[in-house]
């Protein structure tokens, strides 16, 4: 069973069916909306169409150093060696990414990726992930039509249908047995059965008042391993991405692609300087430009110039930006300036951007191709997520995997624009692949692969009832109200500059929270109610929430997207160290576990380097 | 800041429409003003939304009888004084509210028969000129909000017509496939037969609201339509249908058609 459609989900179920087994999807939205229809910029895979130079220990390299060496190496590797496959193998389904004069799939610059690298269609490679995967599941169904007589005999898509909970035997090596749910068109109740359970629910971005994420983002996938007794790892490391729209204040937040600054974009504050200049850190000082003329020769000629800063990973920009609006050098509406209209002919702006152009038009009323765009930080995605086995996706939990957005590892402490993409292909396959052996093993095995008598039935008894308690309870918290106060709390105290205090408050505040969430009242019935339904997300972004901020409390150190005003430096001894969360009786508990170490060698050091002061 | 009227269909097939008082700010669309209803006066209003930025498809709803997608609708798209009303699509069975069952649309996007390479390639053999992919990547913006099939008249009151008519949408979809430098299949005849070319009469209805301003019509529709003609007076088919040898045509997948989905109800 595989929780989510995004494109972790599809990658895992066909590789899944592909093994042979029956695979169900089953996803909170439409079949072919799930949130990676949202992603903009591309997939990044060495390929090596652009620029001949790249290779995939190039890309392992730009990764772990975007990822301030917290990335667990072996994942780091993996994703760089499979991605060119993955992207192919796409094509080969049906993809069409724009070319190179050649012929080839071309590939565009990207923060943080030392060579053009991101596979791309104009700004919706998203969408055609998404649908190539949509499609490609529709092929194997049809191929199981012809030969079953029934397309949903090995892969059946049930949409629109939320899981809440996860169903897991008794004792410490108890098994995953299945998942229990309900169809947001009827409300009714769903239990699954099955030997293993695919998390590839996303983000949990939903937790936080300015974010580029859909509603989807209320970290179900993450909660939900955290109650069945599985580890997260990473969770303070949250990526706010510096370019989201700032204006109007009924879009903030909504993204503006990256690419933007990889064809040309530059960042300007209100007295028109190109600030980035001032803000490259010293491990990244041999690579960028110092100059506007040389930056500006990079485009062109990549050999001989340094590449614009403007082109550093996330979480420098992000910081930039901030500081800039700070020091009263922002925009009239609270960002920067982000200008490509000055940089590129207004047909060529059109053709390479075209969706950032019909979201500034029809939203802003803002031609991009005549005027700069005003940009600010938006919180993006969520590098920290459940503790997996590199090679096979699994948890620490039997039976449980987890691939996507929801896994955490990969990144490190930041990811590098286009990564997710190829994340998802890349460890969501495996996933597939780590599930279908699992079973096999099982069912290979000399014990009964049943789940014990009563473990479903007891489990589905429960969940029915409290998932039914908001209906009833009349006169309680209005779940709008308290996701309200929720995301005032994180974007304020728990955002993108944290200090120590600050994080104790949010703490206090989430507590006095979850104490109202067990109140929670959502009149209607069950057809298709949204106050119902945001009273079942809403314990779950709680949890995610206090595993952030108990993590961010702890690690005193600045590092990727976790930036302490109180403790700005990075330190080599935090550099071993991974925060993981667990939960125990409903509360967070943190553990140190030592980082994993690469067995690939690195050129570069991090150690002892300090931030530029923000 | 300002208060305005929105007339909103509540309820299933025999609801109704609801009046309410509700306050807008500059720069909203119809979606943040449906979900500030939900907020503080109809929490349980059903609202089908994903991303609020026009890229997922999941909003379409039809606003003073026009489908848009609600999430990339300005306010000031309308007089200060109009009152705004939204209702559900109505080509497809409404469940509750704005949200209506449009799984007709997935029936439909299963009969198409799949991309097809050559046999005997691999991944990483294709290489294809922008100017070749150009065509079908148009086709490729879309976003699946439905909104060309729900305003399409072939269907939009015409219950019967379903079961033998695909609507722009998948018309789209077996001229983006057709167009794909590297594919092998042959849907013109099936296009025809199976998923009701011929009933579109080019009216353009699809285009006008499509979001992301494709060309439905005049790229897709009317070029099908085209090499459908091209196919029946084609030498080689001619050929071909008398001594019963290739070219073939594709026909759609077996057993994928199920009598309940045919009508569009499942
Ligand atoms: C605006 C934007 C632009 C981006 N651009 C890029 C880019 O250019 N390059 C890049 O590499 N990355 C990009 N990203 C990041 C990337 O898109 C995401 O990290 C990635 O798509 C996540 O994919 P996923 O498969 O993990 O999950 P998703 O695609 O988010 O899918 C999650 C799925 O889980 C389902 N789900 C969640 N909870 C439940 C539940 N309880 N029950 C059932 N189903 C559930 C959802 O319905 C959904 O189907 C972008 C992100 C955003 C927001
Ligand atoms: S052009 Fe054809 S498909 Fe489009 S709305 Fe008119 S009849 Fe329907
Ligand atoms: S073609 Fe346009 S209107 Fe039709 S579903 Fe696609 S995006 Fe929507
Ligand atoms: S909510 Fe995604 S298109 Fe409107």
């Amino acid at each position: 069973m595989v929780v989510g459609a995004g494109g972790a989900g599809l990658r895992a179920a066909i590789a899944a069916r592909e093994q042979g087994k029956r695979t169900a999807i089953v996803s909170k939205s439409l079949f072919g909306k799930a949130h990676t229809v949202m992603a903009e910029g591309g997939a990044a895979a060495a390929l090596g169409n652009t620029n001949a130079a790249d290779s995939w220990k190039v890309h392992f390299r730009d990764t772990l150093r975007g990822g301030k060496f917290l990335n667990d190496p072996r994942m780091a590797e993996l994703h760089a060696r499979e991605a060119p496959e993955r992207i192919l193998e796409l094509e080969y389904w049906g993809a069409l990414f724009d070319r190179t004069e050649d012929g080839r799939i071309s590939q565009r610059n990207f923060g943080g990726h030392e060579y053009p690298r991101l596979a791309h269609v104009g700004d919706r490679t998203g969408l055609e992930l998404i649908r190539t995967l949509q499609q490609r599941i529709v092929a194997l169904q049809q191929a199981d039509a012809a030969e079953f007589g029934d397309p949903d005999e090995r892969l059946a898509v049930f949409a629109e249908t939320a899981v809440t909970s996860l169903v897991r035997e008794g004792g410490d090596d108890g098994r995953i047995v299945g998942a229990f749910g309900y169809r947001r068109v009827d409300g009714g109740f769903v239990l699954f059965e099955a030997p293993t359970v695919i998390l590839a629910t996303g983000g949990i971005g939903k937790a936080f008042r300015t974010t580029s994420n859909s509603w989807e983002y209320t970290g179900d996938g993450h909660a939900q391993a955290l109650r069945a007794g599985a580890s997260l790892i990473n969770m303070e490391f949250v990526q706010f991405h510096p370019t989201g729209m700032v204006w109007p204040p009924s879009v903030k937040g909504i993204l503006v692609t990256e690419s933007v600054r990889g064809d040309g974009g530059v960042l300007r504050n209100s007295r028109g300087e190109r600030f980035m200049f001032d803000y490259v850190p010293d491990v990244f000082r041999s690579q960028y430009a110092e100059t506007e003329e040389e930056a500006d020769g990079w485009y062109d000629d990549p050999t001989r110039h340094r590449r614009p800063p403007e082109l550093l990973p996330r979480d420098e920009v992000a910081r930039a930006i901030n500081s800039e609006v700070k020091e009263g050098r922002g925009s009239p509406h609270g960002g920067v300036f982000l200008d490509v209209s000055s940089r590129l002919p207004a047909e060529e702006i059109r053709r390479r951007l075209p969706s950032m152009h019909h979201q500034f038009r029809e939203l802003a009323d803002v031609d991009i191709t005549a005027e700069p765009m005003e940009v600010g930080p938006t919180c993006h995605y969520v590098m920290g997520g459940v503790r997996v086995d590199a090679d096979t996706a699994a948890s620490d939990v039997p039976g449980l995997f987890a691939a996507g957005e929801v896994a955490g590892g990969m990144h490190g402490s930041n990811r590098l624009g286009g990564n997710s993409l190829s994340d998802l292909l890349v460890f969501g396959r495996r996933a597939g692949l780590g599930a279908a052996a699992y079973v096999d093993a099982l069912e290979a095995g000399e014990g009964d692969s049943t789940p014990a008598t009563g473990v479903l039935e007891r489990a589905a008894a429960e969940a029915v009832a409290s998932s039914l308690a908001p209906l009833k309870q009349g006169a309680g918290e209005n779940p709008y109200a308290i996701h309200s106060e929720l995301q005032d709390t994180m974007n304020d105290l728990v955002g993108i500059i944290r200090r120590g205090p600050e994080v104790e408050r949010a703490l206090e505040r989430l507590a006095a929270l979850a104490e109202r969430v067990d109140v929670l009242s959502a009149p209607g019935d069950r057809v298709y109610n949204p106050g119902w339904h945001l009273a079942l997300a809403l314990p779950n972004m709680l949890l995610v929430s206090e595993a952030v901020a108990r993590a961010a409390l702890e690690r005193t150190e600045s590092r990727g997207g976790h930036t302490r005003d109180d403790c700005p430096e990075m330190s080599a001894e935090w550099r071993r160290v991974n925060l993981s969360v667990r939960a125990v009786d409903g509360r967070v508990e943190l553990e140190r576990t030592p980082s994993r170490t690469s067995p690939v060698s690195c050129s570069h050091s991090s150690t002892g380097t300090s931030w530029p002061s923000t | 800041m300002s208060e305005r009227t929105f007339r909103v269909w509540r309820g299933g097939p025999d609801g109704e429409l609801t009046e309410y008082r509700v306050e807008v700010n500059e720069g909203e669309v119809v979606l943040d003003v449906l979900h500030r209803l939900q907020a503080t006066q109809a929490p349980d209003m059903a609202v089908r939304w994903n991303c609020k930025a026009g890229k997922c498809g999941s909003c379409s709803v039809e606003i003073n009888g026009r489908p848009r997608l609600s999430c990339m609708t300005r306010m000031s798209v309308f007089e200060d004084d109009e009152v705004v009303t939204v209702t559900p699509m109505r080509t497809f069975p409404v469940v509750r509210d704005l949200v209506c069952d449009v799984s007709f649309n997935y029936a439909k996007a299963r009969e198409i028969p799949s991309f097809t390479p050559a046999p005997g390639t691999e991944p990483g053999d294709f290489r294809m000129r922008q100017a070749d992919v150009e065509r079908s990547q148009e086709f490729r913006k879309c976003i699946e909000c439905f909104l060309c099939n729900d305003v399409c008249h072939v269907i939009r009151d015409h219950e019967e017509n379903k079961e033998h008519f695909s609507g722009p949408r998948f018309l789209m979809r077996v001229a983006e496939l057709e167009m794909h430098p590297e594919d092998t299949a042959d849907r013109r005849r099936t296009a025809q037969e199976e998923f009701g070319l011929g009933y579109c009469n080019i009216t353009k209805c699809c285009t006008e609201v499509c979001p992301e301003g494709i060309h439905i019509t005049d790229n897709a529709l009317i070029p099908l339509k085209e090499r459908v003609v091209d196919r029946k007076y084609d030498p080689l088919v001619w050929l071909g249908s008398k001594i019963g040898r290739r070219p073939k045509d594709t026909p759609i997948a077996p057993n994928v058609r199920r009598p309940e989905e045919g009508r569009g109800t499942a």
